[in-house]
């Protein structure tokens, strides 16, 4: 019994582990597009606020990568995580590797992000687990906060001028195929869900839709045909761009390893 | 900072004896120590003075964004890396005050990015230079942003009520700027000797352009003598340069890095080092945009700007919907 119980309590850890990995890649991997877009935005209003949103996201890594570090109990820090896992050890959705494209992509990422996001973190700060209660509390604020601009815009260019009705519905088009992952469980997930440490990956599926086709029918744009669904992220099987991504990212790291910065 | 060589259309200074009553009146109050107000009276040569100064600083911030920009997706850990983006986030703030004090001038947003890919306009010669390793950003925070603060400290007593302001409220940015650029560097001279390395060849490398970056002697210049008496400009470009090098040289030292200028002694009787000079051809080929990233800077502005024209035409077309759907009576 005493040995079945450690069992569990590793199986959660590792449940717990992936989870936080995934919070934390999420919002590592979308943060590091924006701020791609250093000095390169549409408006200088824009770039401020992508600037902005990148900085809360990084923000946010720090707190769930470092959760993810004490959990796993081998003494990794935030920034190893981050700077020294391989793509195969990455959790993040496929969406928020998607390379930038034109702005209007940007944008309609960021959305279908940010409503997926918005929910899900409402769902954490109801955890059973105080601390990961305490990070969704705190990223609910600013998440909030980019859900609304990033909702807003989509409308505003969706209804704007012909050219950003077709910018945003090709976006949307592009994109679509990559969200059904976000309503995937995944084991950990299941585990996870039982607990009541964090909600079903499924059970937030008919509020994003809700608020997906809400904010599309204000935008005029048509809502795609549900077709083939990509998935695996949450697995750690990525697309081609989440290498450049990490060669990018993790290249002081790897070229000077174990220098101080 | 970022105003360097700002005209002023002046031949010469007048004295108070070639004025009008009106241009009289308002010199009396710049001596006065007053500032000048939006909706007040000012001579034409005053207006385009601060319009170009104004303008030069606003695009200066936003081409600055790209050097550092270039390093935000490799910044070494997530704390670096969030403060990076803060101050990136910051800079493009003040371009914002900035354009928004000459729009108090009579001259729109548009107008002066016009000017800007036009060529017509300049920004600080700094930013055309490359950012090659993580040392540069440490080091374009210490001296690019030390330098900025050195000059624009004095902006904060300028004449012009809304830049006067929004300097201010920018200066204390620029601390947490400079002091960001400082501990970057501090903290690679602890480590191992490549990361030392990189930072002596950052400062090699970034210590003239930073000097430059006060523009050449001014003191025979007509435009810098009509700046002071407008106060626009408070300090000589040499008086800001000395006060630079004699902050900057012990900071270096402390650091355990050589500035790479062997004419640098200590001048016991000036109580200042003496230095030498920058190369001012490299500067005037800079300015005329033929230093090492003129062309990629500019073209990066150029292309974000032409490359949104649809975002920022749908949100104008978007308004209008709204606006005419606010209309009583109006039908949809």
């Amino acid at each position: 019994m005493v040995q079945a119980t450690a069992m569990q309590a590793a199986v959660h850890r590792a449940a717990l582990f992936d989870f936080l990995l995934g919070m934390g890649d999420n919002t590592l991997i979308l943060g590091h597009r924006l701020s791609e877009w250093c000095g390169h935005a549409p408006a200088l209003e824009e770039d401020i606020a992508l600037a902005n949103t990148a900085l809360d996201l990084i923000g946010q890594t720090q707190l769930w990568l470092g959760l993810a570090g004490e959990v796993e109990g081998r003494g990794r820090s935030a920034d190893d995580l981050a700077y020294l896992r391989d793509a195969r050890d990455f959790r993040n959705l496929l969406l928020t590797e998607r390379p930038n494209g034109e702005y209007g992509r940007t944008l309609m990422r960021q959305f279908l992000f940010d409503a997926w996001h918005f929910l899900f973190l409402k769902g954490l700060r109801v955890s059973s687990e105080p601390r990961i209660a305490g990070i969704a509390e705190k990223a609910s604020k600013e998440v909030a906060y980019h859900l609304e601009r990033s909702r807003d815009l989509v409308i505003r260019l969706g209804d704007g001028t012909a050219e950003s009705h077709a910018r945003l519905q090709e976006a949307l088009d592009d994109l679509w195929p990559y969200t059904g992952e976000m309503f995937v469980s995944e084991a950990h997930d299941l585990a996870l869900a039982a607990a009541g440490v964090a909600p079903g990956a499924e059970s937030l599926k008919a509020d994003w839709e809700a608020l997906a086709a809400e904010t599309l029918r204000a935008a005029t744009l048509e809502k795609p045909e549900d077709r083939y669904m990509h998935g695996g992220g949450k697995r750690g099987l990525h697309t081609e761009h989440l290498g450049y991504v990490l060669a990018e990212m993790q290249f002081l790291q790897r070229a000077y390893p174990g220098a101080s910065w | 900072m970022y105003a360097q060589m700002v005209k002023t259309d002046a031949s010469r200074v007048k004295s108070p004896d070639d004025m009008d009553s009106q241009e009289r009146a308002f010199q009396e109050r710049i001596d006065a120590g007053q500032k000048i107000e939006p909706k007040e009276w000012m001579p034409e040569g005053y207006r385009k003075t601060l319009i170009r100064q104004i303008s030069q600083h606003a695009h200066s911030e936003i081409v600055g964004q790209l050097p550092e920009g270039n390093w935000i997706t490799r910044a070494p850990t997530l704390e670096r890396k969030a403060i990076l983006l803060a101050k990136v986030q910051d800079e493009a703030g003040h371009g914002l005050y900035l354009y928004c004090a000459a729009e108090t001038l009579g001259v729109s947003r548009d107008a002066l990015y016009e000017q800007l890919h036009s060529g017509k306009a300049k920004y600080s010669s700094i930013f055309n230079y490359p950012t090659l390793s993580w040392a540069d950003i440490g080091a374009i925070g210490w001296l690019v942003d030390g330098a900025a603060i050195m000059n624009q400290v004095p902006l904060q007593r300028c004449s012009y009520g809304p830049y006067s302001r929004a300097m201010i409220r920018i200066c204390k940015e620029e601390s947490f700027h400079q002091r960001q650029g400082y501990d970057i560097l501090i903290k690679m001279m602890k480590g191992t000797p490549a990361q030392k390395a990189m930072v002596q060849d950052a400062l090699n490398r970034w210590w003239w352009p930073s000097l430059m970056m006060f523009g050449p002697s001014d003191d025979a210049s007509v435009h810098s003598v009509q700046s002071m008496a407008w106060k626009i400009k408070q300090n000589s470009n040499d008086e800001l340069r000395q006060k630079f090098v004699d902050q900057t040289v012990p900071q270096a030292e402390y650091l355990g890095l050589a500035v790479p200028d062997p004419d640098l002694k200590w001048n016991e009787e000036k109580g200042g080092y003496d230095f030498g000079e920058p190369d001012w051809n490299e500067f005037f080929e800079v300015i005329a945009g033929n230093g090492p990233c003129n062309a990629e800077r500019l073209g990066a502005r150029r292309t974000a700007w032409e490359d949104g024209a649809w975002f920022r035409d749908g949100l104008t077309a978007h308004a209008e919907k709204a606006a005419r759907r606010a209309q009583p009576g109006a039908a949809e």
